[in-house]
């Protein structure tokens, strides 16, 4: 496809035909085809570069270095730590590695978890209002505003709900239904990973909603009216139309969700705070901890890296056993 | 044909349920935050003992709430126009010519949307800190430098959706207008960017929400003077006192502008995301 042009050739060609207005015009023109898309692309890569590849490039180096807050003004100067970052990240009998891989067990259950939840109740949410009925519109709008609060206002509301004393939920399951001996605490200790789970679950549910319902659009009706013409009810053609259709819609969708959920920092982080009782310690508030509240960087950037090898691996065997996966990076 | 019974019967209470639990906190935001500071420290009450504005009034005189706004309307309104300005032209070039390094950009710029946040935070810190110490561009702790770091968060996926909608317009309609004089650019924003507005104003809503919302490097890298809505929040909370009752009234302000633009512009956002994500 683009063996006939290549990038520069117009430059490296240009001072040689300097003289005539006709060479001119034809030069600048065929320019223009070959640099144009360059030019668009620009300002998109030099940001990407700025703020994605060389802070990742960056990362890598400082992972093999020993940065504390004593090299944070010119960190090139952190004296070289080889792989004893890495050593410490992954020595599962020493503290440091023991909280590393606690923290990563912890995240992988609760993304699990909270992914499944999320697609269950978009998917059923979808699947329900895909007919029209009094009130649809209303509701499909009133499911949308978790998805449309800001992050921090939702959960500083969560954990207003979730105080031992003052909130709602214990009001409820401890005074007035009596379900408890003494009021719980939900923001500390065991209880804490179900709150996240249930913040999580309500502010992640609506994207999947969102997408299902955009994807729902797309199967034709006319497979419903012949389904029903063959005598097929309700629940059958959920089953034998519905949710096959929808395949090709879930398998980004759940990849999204995964990422998403993994990475997650604002709902812990405005829950709990910057340290997060141990049993809902997710990576993210976890690295960052490590990095921030110990000024220890190179073990910090050490987590950060594995934790990108494993999202890489995941990713790509998914991508690899989804045929829609392939398509969607083969732009 | 009639849904059955049962069909009916699970749809009405699975959407009951459902209604229940996204109104509930919605509820305790807007109910609490109308209550006197009494009443939401101590034991949470249905019915408050009496109505009050005064939270309202409150907000503002306890954190410099103004400043706030300002600075994340104007950090989030920033990143919004760039990032959907960068992603229009990123998007054309990908969708309307073959270049070397094309499927390179693609696939690196799909893929730094897989990054957790925390991953760059230390490195961008550390990069904002030395361009300040070499040149004296202070980029950390300003808007400028939040402003950078929110315009990449949207852009992956902006562009990643607008190539989608710009494939589905036609290639006849540019070609026509290159035809009638249209220069490249001029095929591009009389022609691709009126028929895609949708998908445009998807990526529009997307990008301001990413940024109205983001914490941790609001947390990080802003200081007194560029707090933003996200961490001026916290300091409604002092050592003696929460004031949970301006705590939610100030939520719901600051939820008040994102919420209206998304509902108002949500058809969009669907369609938007049925033409440039799902197909």
């Amino acid at each position: 496809m683009t063996t006939t042009v290549a990038p520069g050739t117009g430059a490296r060609t240009a001072p040689k035909d300097q003289p005539g207005a006709e060479p001119r015009r034809r030069r600048s023109g065929r320019l223009r085809r070959i640099g144009l898309p360059y030019l668009l692309l620009l300002p998109a890569v030099l940001l990407e570069l700025l703020v994605h590849i060389v802070p990742m490039a960056i990362g890598i180096v400082v992972s093999f270095r020993e940065l504390t807050q004593f090299y944070i003004r010119d960190w090139t100067t952190a004296p070289w730590a080889g792989l004893d970052n890495y050593a410490l990240a992954v020595d599962f009998d020493a503290p440091v590695g023991e909280a590393l891989l606690k923290s990563f067990v912890t995240t992988c259950v609760f993304t699990l978890i909270s992914v499944a939840l999320c697609w269950l109740i978009g998917t059923a949410a979808a699947v329900f209002m895909q007919e029209n009925f009094r009130g649809r519109g209303f509701l499909r709008t009133l499911f949308l505003v978790p998805y449309a609060l800001p992050v921090y206002a939702a959960v500083i509301t969560w954990a207003f709900m979730f105080q031992r004393d003052n909130g709602l939920i214990n009001h409820v399951i401890h005074d007035q239904l009596g379900l408890t001996d003494s009021p719980p605490f939900w923001l500390i200790g065991e209880n804490s990973f179900v709150t996240l789970l249930v913040v999580a679950v309500w502010k992640g549910w609506p994207f999947a909603f969102l997408i299902m319902m955009a994807g729902l659009q797309n199967i034709p009706r006319e497979i419903y009216e012949a389904a029903a013409l063959d005598g097929a009810g309700v629940w059958q053609q959920i089953r034998r139309i519905t949710l096959p259709s929808l395949r090709p819609v879930n398998q980004v969708l759940i990849l999204v969700l995964f990422l998403w959920t993994f990475n997650d920092f604002n709902t812990p982080f405005v829950l709990f705070g910057k340290a997060a009782p141990e049993s809902a310690d997710l990576i993210s508030i976890h690295i960052y901890q490590s990095s921030f509240q110990t000024w220890n960087f190179g073990t910090g950037s050490a987590m950060s890296v594995l934790l990108l090898l494993f999202l890489l691996v995941v990713t790509g065997l998914y991508l690899l056993l989804t045929s829609r996966g392939r398509k969607a990076t083969d732009v | 044909m009639a849904p059955p019974q049962s069909f009916l019967w699970s749809r009405r209470i699975f959407l009951s349920l459902l209604t229940l639990f996204v109104v509930l906190p919605v509820f305790v935001m807007v109910s609490s935050s109308l209550k006197p500071l009494q009443d939401v420290s101590g034991k949470f009450q249905w019915v408050p003992s009496g109505l009050t504005v005064r939270p309202y009034f409150d907000i503002w005189e306890t954190v410099p709430l103004a400043d706030y706004f300002v600075n994340s309307l104007v950090v989030a309104g920033s990143a919004t126009v760039l990032s959907v300005v960068i992603a229009v032209f990123a998007a054309y070039a990908v969708s309307r010519y073959s270049f070397r390094g094309k499927r390179v950009f693609t696939v690196t710029v799909l893929s730094t949307q897989m990054f957790p946040g925390i991953l760059f935070l230390l490195p961008l810190f550390l990069i904002y800190v030395n361009i300040g110490n070499a040149t004296g561009i202070a980029l950390f702790g300003s808007r400028a430098g939040l402003i950078l770091t929110y315009l990449t968060f949207s852009l992956p996926f902006s562009i990643w959706m607008l190539i989608g909608y710009f494939d589905s317009v036609p290639r006849d309609l540019d070609e026509a207008a290159k035809v009638d004089g249209c220069g490249p650019l001029g095929a591009l924003f009389r022609v691709i960017v009126p028929a895609a507005i949708p998908g445009i104003v998807a990526v529009a809503v997307y990008a301001f929400m990413t940024a109205w919302g983001e914490v941790l490097f609001a947390s990080v890298m802003t200081n007194d003077a560029t707090r933003t809505l996200a961490v001026g929040l916290q300091g409604y909370s002092t050592q003696n006192d929460v004031y949970w009752n301006q705590i939610m009234a100030a939520s719901l302000v600051v939820s008040v502008p994102v919420v209206a633009g998304f509902l108002l512009l949500q058809r969009y956002l669907v369609t938007g995301l049925t033409a440039g994500a799902v197909k």
